[in-house]
């Protein structure tokens, strides 16, 4: 069966750009979309049809930030009616409990709060914004009602140092699943990349206490990790293949195969108020582009690996190397795996100036 | 991997439901991903519904299945429901809870 018949099984529904917090290692890309862009609730609930008709299960409200819609109530309501599972995805700011109350009777399903640490000064440093304490709030709210709830970490060089604590605040909340997220190196986490890849000292470490703390947990909570793929030695299998089982949404309605497409030069995405969500994700060109097998280079080509991790991240191979074509460079095998060698060789060296604390990031700004 | 308590209640967790009757094929949702459901898994799963034992739940598909091996039917719904305890699908009360409001939706 090809991917465009076995159709997509999550649709990510970024539904605005918008954020109380100025993250430095947002995954949105540098150039946001603009509030008065934004789809609006009627065409989503289009969407959100459309989809559940082409196979998908799962609808994942993102951003920026989904709060900061007064009309998610409405697109939660519209993907229940379509059938589908509704999950958003939380920095928890601006929510208070009325609000909880009215999404959970929308028929929300799970929220995903992100966390930035767990000692509020640095969480609020990298967040750039005074959001942790009503993150601890919004937990407390969560587990109140019956809604499903997932902690997620995003680590880094910079709080690796607080797995312990950050383990032992999420046992305190007791969510069903506890993600800790190893930054990907896209958007705006790709500009601050040489003061958030942490060492190999500190990535073996962390490896050592969630597998640790996935078995002592086993039962209770779910503990997921994310590692960064720099250090592995194959690539991962960005989006389960492009255009395999994945579609994102912009908040303007242009519809990619993964967040981070739109830095690819020379692709054109197709929008939702002029074709059919089926047509785009079984025809478009961006959706056929690197689909399937036809498009790989070697040492993909005849690799053993290829239906495993897809030749990894197109997104990821044009950041490091220039070419989205080419073989994910994090890959042992690749050509250009010198690349990220030479990052890690810089980073893993003693205390090279740039890595010193500093106040120096690039905060993700609003967009109008 | 422990059994679970035969006297124990198995309920779905918050944040996982069964899709709509009307949809096929049948699957459990669940945070971040779906699990397919063939005819006996969905059975078990249709009564984790926090009114039945899992004792209960045993007997019921040993007559449903009858030809099988009742140790088989029992083995294999202990090993399925701790499954879904370990993927965080599953709650255990220890008693009937009382009569819960159930959702509201649609």
């Amino acid at each position: 069966m090809s991917a465009a018949s076995m159709g997509p099984l999550a649709l990510v529904a970024e539904v605005t750009h918008r954020c109380p917090l100025h993250c430095v290692y947002c995954s949105n890309p540098l150039e946001l979309t603009k509030r008065a862009r934004e789809l609006p609730a009627g065409v989503w609930a289009r969407v959100l049809r459309e989809a559940a008709e082409l196979g998908v299960l799962q609808a994942d409200f993102t951003g920026g930030e989904p709060l900061a819609r007064p009309d998610l109530e409405e697109l939660v309501r519209a993907a229940r009616h379509a059938g589908l599972y509704a999950s958003l995805i939380t920095s928890g700011l601006p929510l208070d409990e009325k609000r909880l109350d009215e999404l959970v009777g929308a028929g929300l399903d799970h929220i995903q709060l992100s966390f930035q640490g767990a000692r509020e000064e640095s969480a609020n440093e990298f967040a750039g914004a005074p959001a942790h304490a009503q993150k601890l709030r919004v937990a407390e709210w969560v587990k109140k009602r019956r809604v499903g709830l997932t902690l997620n970490f995003v680590i880094h060089r910079r709080n690796l140092e607080q797995l312990g604590e950050m383990l032992a605040l999420a046992e305190s909340m007791g969510p069903g699943r506890v993600e800790f997220a190893h930054v990907q190196y896209y958007g705006w986490a790709f500009a601050n990349r040489e003061r958030l890849l942490p060492t190999r000292e500190q990535l073996d470490r962390s490896l050592e206490i969630l597998r640790d703390a996935e078995e002592r947990l086993r039962g209770r909570v779910r503990v997921e990790y994310v590692v960064p793929d720099y250090y592995a030695k194959y690539p991962k299998a960005c989006m389960g293949g492009w255009g395999r089982k994945v579609m994102l949404v912009t908040p303007g309605g242009d519809v990619l195969p993964c967040h981070a497409a739109n830095v690819l030069p020379g692709m054109t995405f197709e929008n939702v108020e002029t074709r059919p969500l089926r047509e785009i994700w079984e025809d478009s060109d961006a959706f056929r582009k690197f689909r399937g097998e036809d498009w790989m280079p070697e040492p993909c080509r005849s690799c053993d690996r290829r239906a495993l991790d897809f030749g990894g991240c197109r997104c990821q191979a044009f950041l490091l190397a220039g070419d989205a074509a080419v073989t994910d460079p994090v890959c042992s095998l690749a050509s250009r795996r010198g690349l990220v060698d030479a990052i890690l060789a810089e980073v893993n060296s003693a205390a090279p100036a740039h890595l010193k604390p500093t106040s120096e990031w690039l905060y993700r700004p609003n967009p109008a | 991997m422990t059994a679970p308590e035969p006297n124990s209640f198995p309920r779905l967790a918050p944040g996982c439901r069964l899709n709509e009757k009307a949809q096929q094929p049948r699957v459990l949702l669940l945070p971040e991903r779906a699990l397919r459901l063939n005819g006996p898994s969905l059975e078990i799963v249709e009564r984790c519904d926090g009114r039945h034992t899992v004792a209960e739940i045993i007997a019921e598909l040993q007559k449903i299945y009858s030809k099988a091996k009742p140790e088989k039917v029992e083995q294999d719904i202990l090993g399925y429901l701790a499954l879904l305890r370990d993927q965080r699908a599953l709650d255990f009360a220890n008693e009937k809870p009382g009569l819960e409001k159930a959702s509201e939706f649609p």
